[in-house]
């Protein structure tokens, strides 16, 4: 039997015996009445917003014009306030979904007893030579609705509700043009092939398709001017078909010719769409409140740009050959991050600025009951000492694959050098957030320590032509002893997450991938085995930390194991072995959220997750380079880019 | 007729409603974005659309505000209660006439009886350019009374 939430809300039980079902199609499990499971989701975007489509057809979340601006539909954290746009047969249905190869582009089809229909989802994308000889919405999700073989009738159900569902929104017949809604400053439209049925707040209908017929529509925001309204019939299918070419043509720049490459490439998609395009910043996730554990109040807002993600994202892009992207991302880290130098925040919103105060609707139900539902985020004022090391070794990488930076540039990552050195030995809150107070922190320690490694390194080979060398050297000598005196345990036989104490974290598998100390050397291989023994979960899934009740298994984690095996900690076979059983987690689509749950399988925490999806590219890179005998970053340090090579990045300039 | 003062304080209320239209936007006032307008006319780039807006709307303003002086002329008075009459006379006939006409005269705007297949095209303003927002009427008369004020000010009469 399968359980479908069907677009008006119910659940009908569908006979498994249907037509024309091939073999492998995901199992839809029985779910909650109140929710799609998070991996039943897949994610369309525009790289400045983007939109959750569930399993059935439901647009469920969607904020425009930004990812971190309110939504108008948010299903997703209330089913039954949030609002949302569900397109569907109106009778029971299975159902099978893809990507269109090497694109944003989703495809979800409906297999019904009197025939199979296909619903196409996404934002366009064109080239910026093509926008400027046509119209263009500022914001728009096309989603269209072939019916392939025999007769399928589709039930629509457009209920926009805006702030988070708080406000009823009041739609307006504007004829043929469409329906109309004025929300505060903007306006948004509704256009459709056929006409549709509306109330106050609700359009609907139900329209019987044959083979070969479809049903369009086009739903546009627009805030500051006129809208533009789209056309529909051929020009939306060009407009379709243009906006795959250009997403096979983005993955097409990518040099990645590495193992895994379908799971590499959905990553890179998944992290394009989560760039923000007009500022170069890259979204942690495009969801806020999906909770680490279901029923929980671990619910965050992800919607901000991390700077701890940096030194991964970097790696990631420019391993994947897209180094324009790379040092867009890198510019902003520096020129976002201006106002605060030499100080850092933990997050930024899309522009640099502060992230709002962390606020809870209390109005919403949360997604499977988990409450509150928080925008902002009160990690924001927090001490992480980490990210200091993170955007340093993201410069360094950048600077290994022949970028540079000019005086202003080098200046900033000096003083970024000079706050390190006063501050390393401070307690911090760390890289996971916790919200018990502040630790003397192994990992933050590690970051302080490559911060200091990476300017010496850019140092000797003139790439900063300036910076007090003794102090450099001097201080991360004594943050190396620090870490290898204190933050040893001698009886446990393993590196510990907090200097002298008894528990380990899973960031300890990173400290060879900064180059602090070897994968293969006797005590990163008892410290790897007591962090398997200590947080594994099962299939190479690990836990970031002990906690109880345990939360999921945290999905870089794991994909970190498979990385400390690739680059010396195991062989290329067992790295292998630990990648592919991770691999085996991610959705039918190639998406993972932040974490796994175990036992299940499912996911859990926000989604997509960037920060899972640069860990999956990190490990495939290193998987390569073991296989064919290169360096690890760590590793590359001395073997900077000649200056020949670094013509081929520009220098980067505040 | 005092030539030079019509061309520099012409030119300067004109700049201040390009500002104020700016700051209604900018408020969520309204989306009446009246460079942008003009501006498709001539390219459907949005970026150069809003660049040739913004200087064919500040030569039309510059050449508009010859009629309120003349008007001062007529009336051998100026001050910045006429300047506000005739502004939001002004105003009144560009919600009511000019914006109902524009669909016909807009190569990019759709109307009424444009169906869903046409090319993509700019929403029409509707009945005083309600569809650009509820306060559009609002920004309208305020930007160009403001317009009219400053004209009646300071236009001096030869």
């Amino acid at each position: 039997m399968l359980w479908v939430r069907l677009p008006v809300g119910i659940i009908f039980v569908c006979p498994a015996h249907l037509v024309g079902v091939d073999d492998y199609l995901p199992q839809v499990d029985k779910r909650t009445p109140s929710a799609h499971k998070i991996q039943d989701y897949g994610i369309i975007g525009d790289c400045r917003s983007a939109a959750l489509v569930s399993k059935t057809g439901s647009i469920d979340w969607l904020c425009w014009p930004r990812f971190d601006s309110p939504s108008i539909f948010a299903a997703l954290l209330d089913p039954e306030r949030g609002g949302h746009w569900s397109i569907a047969p109106a009778e029971p249905f299975e159902v099978k979904r893809s990507y269109i190869r090497d694109s944003n582009v989703l495809q979800t089809h409906f297999y019904c007893n009197s025939g199979k229909a296909s619903l196409t989802d996404l934002m366009p994308a064109a080239s910026e030579a093509f926008r400027r000889t046509i119209l263009i919405p500022d914001h728009e999700v096309i989603r269209e609705m072939r019916c392939v073989s025999g007769e399928v009738e589709i039930e629509v159900d457009f209920r926009p509700r805006a702030w988070y569902g708080r406000d009823a929104v009041r739609i307006r017949d504007s004829g043929k043009l469409g329906l109309r809604m004025e929300v505060g400053r903007g306006a948004y439209w509704l256009r459709s092939s056929l006409p549709l049925s509306f109330e106050r707040d609700r359009a609907f209908g139900k329209f019987r398709l044959k083979a070969g017929e479809r049903l369009e529509f086009v739903f546009t925001y627009t805030e500051g001017a006129p809208s533009v309204l789209p056309a529909l019939g051929k020009h939306l299918s060009e407009w379709i078909e243009r906006s795959v070419q250009w997403w096979q043509q983005w993955v097409d720049k990518s040099s990645y010719d590495g193992p895994y490459r379908e799971s590499v490439m959905r990553s890179a998609l998944a992290l394009k769409l989560l760039a923000y395009s007009p500022s170069g910043a890259i979204m942690a996730a495009a969801t806020t409140s999906l909770p680490e554990i279901i029923g929980s109040s671990l619910n965050w807002d992800y919607r901000y740009c991390w700077l701890r993600d940096a030194s991964l994202t970097i790696r990631a892009l420019l391993g994947l050959g897209y180094t324009a992207e790379a040092e867009s991302f890198l510019t902003w880290l520096l020129i976002a991050t201006r106002l605060t130098q030499p100080e850092l925040r933990v997050m930024y919103d899309v522009f640099g600025e502060n992230v709002p105060h962390e606020r809870e609707l209390s109005f919403l139900s949360g997604y499977c009951d988990s409450r509150p539902v928080r925008i902002g985020n009160g990690a924001r004022s927090q001490l992480q000492l980490d990210t200091y090391g993170e955007v340093i070794d993201a410069a360094a990488q950048f600077a290994r694959a022949g970028g540079g930076f000019d005086r202003t540039m080098q200046k900033v990552l000096v003083g970024f050098g000079k706050y390190v050195a006063d501050n390393w030995n401070r307690p911090d809150e760390g890289i996971w957030e916790p919200r018990s107070g502040q630790k003397d922190h192994t990992h933050s320690r590690l970051m302080c320590w490559t911060a200091l490694d990476r300017l010496l390194e850019l140092h000797s080979k003139k790439c900063i032509k300036s910076l007090p060398q003794a102090l450099f050297e001097r201080e991360r000598q004594r943050i190396r002893d620090e870490i290898e005196q204190r933050a040893w345990n001698e009886d446990m036989r393993s590196y510990v997450s907090v200097l002298d104490g008894k528990d380990v974290d899973s960031t300890l598998l990173r400290i060879p991938w900064y180059g602090f100390e070897r994968a293969n050397s006797s005590r990163m291989q008892s410290t790897y085995k007591a962090v398997r023994r200590e947080l594994g979960a099962g299939d190479h899934l690990l836990y970031r930390y002990k906690r109880n009740p345990p939360e999921g298994a945290f999905g870089i984690c794991g994909f970190w194991g498979s990385e400390f095996l690739s680059i010396g900690g195991g062989t290329l076979d067992e790295a292998h072995r630990a990648f592919e059983q991770l691999v085996s987690y991610q959705n039918d689509l190639g998406l993972f959220a932040e974490e796994i749950d175990p036992r299940t399988g499912s996911a859990l925490g926000n989604f997509p997750q960037a920060f899972t999806h640069v860990g999956l590219i990190s490990a495939a890179l290193s998987l390569k380079e073991r296989a064919r005998g290169e360096a690890h970053p760590a590793e590359k340090r001395n073997q900077m880019a000649t200056n020949t090579d670094r013509k081929a990045l520009g220098k980067m300039s505040a | 007729m005092n030539w030079s003062s019509w061309l520099l304080w012409g030119f300067l209320a004109t700049l201040v409603l390009t500002t104020i239209s700016e700051v209604t936007q900018g408020l969520g006032l309204t989306r009446m974005n009246m460079p942008y307008l003009l501006g498709t006319m001539i390219t459907p780039d949005r970026d150069r659309a809003k660049l040739y807006g913004f200087f064919i709307h500040v030569f039309w303003g510059w050449g508009f505000s010859l009629v309120y002086v003349l008007i001062f002329e007529a009336l051998h008075e100026t001050g910045w209660w006429r300047g506000v009459i005739i502004g939001l006379v002004q105003a009144v006939f560009l919600l009511v006439a000019v914006v109902n006409l524009l669909p016909g005269l807009h190569p990019r705007m759709a109307s009424e009886q444009h169906g869903p297949e046409s090319a993509n095209l700019l929403e029409p303003p509707g009945f005083l350019a309600l569809n650009y927002g509820a306060r559009t009427p609002f920004a309208i008369f305020l930007s160009h009374a403001v317009f009219g004020a400053i004209l009646g000010i300071f236009y001096h009469l030869k």
